[in-house]
């Protein structure tokens, strides 16, 4: 839903990151308002998990230039764990196992870090199962991964709806979901769409990253961007993305090419 | 930089490396014939007991210090050690009234409150400071019992009848070189004695405190615990930073009767260097237990953070049909620290059990090696073994080992072993701390969830402190 007088909630400008000292970010710029949902699509290794990684403040990925501003705050200013309390979410798109972990324990523990920033009081062990039980429902999980170790062996599909379930209870203002749609069986993605769907209210936004249209036949965007070699190369509507299922990726290489020999160097 | 990369976080300072300003009495640095006499004049001991020292000493100079373990340190100089210190006050006081307070109020900032008021509940205490025992709370509630809980000195005094039977029954003078070492030397320690029946009504514990830096600390712990009895002493330890290394050799001995089991934890956490691995402990500790009744059962848990170099094998001897051996343990080892340890787990007795579940924690340039042997004899019919050994990575410069050694002379004995190594990735905590979990709460979510195992067998009271200084111990040390 755009509203042009909605808050920002993300301001993107002129990112530069790189990792292990290889840039891969080459001036990013993005605005997201309250109530809208944006999809970014492009090319495998174009860089649009490194941005989800920056602007959720993975430790391996420096910024060279740029700023982000979260709610008009500095956002890479803040730890890792500040971000995600005020209400930052990165939907992973490889969530990693945790052994000895107790998933319930750490959905908890999440929880209630985020509660705390929020003004709510902390949950004790019996109202946050019955918290987690309702929003099982959302994702149709099965109770039983409440009890084994942080995604350990779960499924591509289940680690995917782990993620989500944490979305359900972190409660964020700006959702980035990377390829949550990748790994998902048809009813899987019907039931993680539909999740995404109910989350989504005026006052949060979602950026959804993905490379199929499916995903967006059934939570409609209100902007998509193509990302190429570091960058937002175009921005578009919900069109865009079915422009890109028809004609693939190859006009991206032109408009590259002609960007290079642009008399200003962008990256 | 943006955000706190891990590996800069600051790392916590040891807690406990204050020194308690005490005139302290000490004798002359170095080891001799006459040291020996000298401390066990001193003590005032009966001629058993100088004739033990004595023998120890005899046949330690003519033992060669171990060096079949996977560690490295300089060549120590036994003649530059002091080998007797102890805080100046008149006799082991009646009362804690009459203790220097400055001593109370040590063991005050080491978290071990020994007034009255403050006391933990069902908890009774044994402190020692340097080479003497300074306080043991609860006695005459225990006495009630027939548990007799104080200093190994006070024992040779009251009770030397069951000093001249047990004292180094398990552990004999001549079995290790640092074993030896501590027979001619030890200064003090605790006794702990359960009779015949009796299931003792409080956790005892003893609290280890090296103030002096020159001195070298040899206690001597001895529990007995007769047919039916069962009883579960914790002992912690913890030393001031000095930037030279000190010397720690203790020999732990247990006997079980029929029926009678012994819970030993420990939590040390002795000084264990800087960073840079200059000053900390040295410790080399022989422990060992004697299963000598039928359905007799010991079990070791150890929870091992501290000391520069740590030399410990937890033992277990299962003569009594039926008995049953376990050790479970978690080192943890960060910095220069090095860790060879492991246990024991000698099966004599028919259908003899034992467990062994060890986690090994290496991080910073550390080595952490677990060593283990289960050997089972020709009578040892049915026997049982069941090991687990575990290996945490953190950062990519720690090393693990584990040597698992396997003598059976029993061809249907039934040995289980299983190891496995993992490693904290910076991916994992990440993953934590984009949830919104605070980069210490998630290396301990993790590393306890990594000990849990060995965790769940320290009693309640010590479990969650086990959980906060493995986080501690930790900090800055993953990047
Ligand atoms: N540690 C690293 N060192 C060098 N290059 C890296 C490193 N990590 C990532 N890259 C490169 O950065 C580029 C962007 O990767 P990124 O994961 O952001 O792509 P992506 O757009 O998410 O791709 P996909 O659609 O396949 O998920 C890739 O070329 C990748 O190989
Ligand atoms: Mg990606």
């Amino acid at each position: 839903m755009i509203r042009p007088d909605a808050p920002l909630l993300l301001e993107i400008c002129d990112l530069h990151a790189s990792v292990d000292d290889q840039p891969i970010l080459h001036g990013v710029n993005l605005s997201i308002r309250a109530g809208e949902i944006h999809a970014v699509m492009g090319r495998n290794g174009s860089g649009k998990s490194t941005l989800s990684k920056v602007l959720a403040g993975h430790p391996a990925y420096r910024v060279s230039a740029g700023s982000v501003l979260y709610r008009g705050e500095d956002l890479l200013a803040l730890d890792p764990e500040q971000r995600a309390r005020r209400g930052v979410f990165l939907g992973f798109q490889y969530p990693v196992e945790i052994p000895g972990v107790s998933n319930l324990e750490f959905l908890r523990v999440a929880t209630n870090a985020r509660r705390l920033e929020q003004g709510h009081e902390e949950l004790d062990t019996f109202a946050f199962e019955d918290l987690v039980r309702e929003r099982l429902e959302l994702v149709k999980m099965d109770p039983a991964f409440l009890e084994r170790s942080v995604n350990e062996g779960f499924s591509g599909g289940e680690k995917k709806r782990n993620e989500i379930l944490q979305m359900a209870l972190l409660d964020p203002l700006v959702a980035i979901l990377d390829e949550t749609d990748s790994g998902l069986d048809i009813d899987a993605l019907r039931i993680v769409a539909g999740g995404v769907n109910q989350l989504a209210s005026p006052d949060n936004a979602t950026l959804l990253i993905t490379h199929y249209q499916r995903l967006l036949d059934v939570i409609t965007p209100d902007y998509v961007h193509v990302m190429a070699a570091g960058r937002i190369l175009r921005t578009g509507g919900k069109e865009l993305a079915l422009e890109l299922e028809d004609r693939g990726y190859d006009w991206v290489d032109a408009e590259l090419a002609a960007l290079a020999q642009a008399p200003v160097e962008v990256g | 930089m943006t955000t706190a990369a891990v590996g800069d976080l600051v790392s916590q300072p040891y807690k406990y490396g204050f020194v308690t300003d005490i005139e302290t009495e000490k004798i002359a640095k170095g080891l001799s014939e006459d040291v020996v006499r000298l401390i066990s004049s001193k003590k005032d001991e009966p001629a058993f007991l100088l004739d033990f020292r004595l023998r120890a000493y005899r046949n330690w100079l003519l033992m060669k210090e171990p060096d079949w373990a996977a560690l490295g340190y300089p060549k120590i100089d036994y003649q530059n050690i002091i080998y007797y210190a102890a805080p100046k006050q008149r006799e082991k006081k009646a009362s804690l009234d009459e203790v220097d307070p400055k001593l109370l109020e040590t063991f005050d900032k080491l978290g071990i409150p020994l007034s009255e008021q403050k006391r933990l509940s069902n908890v009774a205490v044994d402190a020692v400071f340097d080479s003497v025992s300074i306080a043991t709370t609860y006695r005459e509630k225990l006495a009630e019992h027939g548990v007799i809980f104080c200093s190994i000195s006070e024992a040779v005094k009251d009770h030397p009848e069951l000093i001249e039977r047990y004292l180094g029954t398990v552990v004999p003078s001549n079995d290790n070189y640092f074993a030896a070492l501590n027979a001619a030397v030890f200064s003090d320690g605790s006794f702990v004695f359960i009779p015949k029946g009796v299931d003792c009504p409080m956790e005892l514990s003893t609290y280890f405190r090296i103030n002096s830096g020159d001195t070298g600390q040899f206690e001597r712990t001895l529990i007995v615990a007769e047919e039916g009895a069962s009883v579960s002493y914790l002992e912690g330890c913890t030393a001031p930073m000095f930037d030279t290394n000190q010397l720690h050799a203790a020999v732990v001995e247990l006997v079980v009767l029929d029926d009678a089991s012994i819970k030993y934890s420990t939590v040390q956490n002795w000084y264990a260097g800087d960073e840079n691995g200059v000053g900390g402990i040295y410790n080399f500790v022989t422990k060992r237990g004697q299963c000598r009744g039928a359905r007799s059962r010991i079990s070791w848990t150890q929870v091992e953070t501290g000391s520069a170099i740590t030399w410990k094998y937890p033992s277990c001897v299962l003569q009594g049909a039926d008995s049953v051996g376990e050790f479970y343990s978690v080192a943890l080892t960060n910095n220069c620290q090095q860790a060879d340890t492991g246990t024991k787990m000698i099966h004599v007795g028919p259908r003899t059990r034992s467990t062994i579940v060890s986690k090994g924690i290496s991080a910073g340039r550390s080595s952490n090696s677990y060593r283990g042997l289960v050997q089972v004899g020709p009578k040892a019919i049915g026997a049982r073994n069941y090991s687990q050994c575990d290996s945490m990575l953190i950062g990519d410069r720690a090393a693990a080992n584990t040597y698992p050694y396997i003598r059976s002379q029993q061809p249907d004995a039934a040995i289980e072993h299983e190891a496995s190594t993992c490693r904290i990735s910076a991916d994992q905590l990440f993953y934590l701390q984009s949830r919104g979990i605070g980069f210490e709460e998630a290396v301990s979510m993790m590393v306890s969830g990594f000990c849990r195992d060995v965790f769940n067998q320290l009693p309640m009271e010590f479990a969650a402190e086990a959980d906060k200084l493995l986080a501690l111990k930790l900090e800055g040390s993953v990047g």
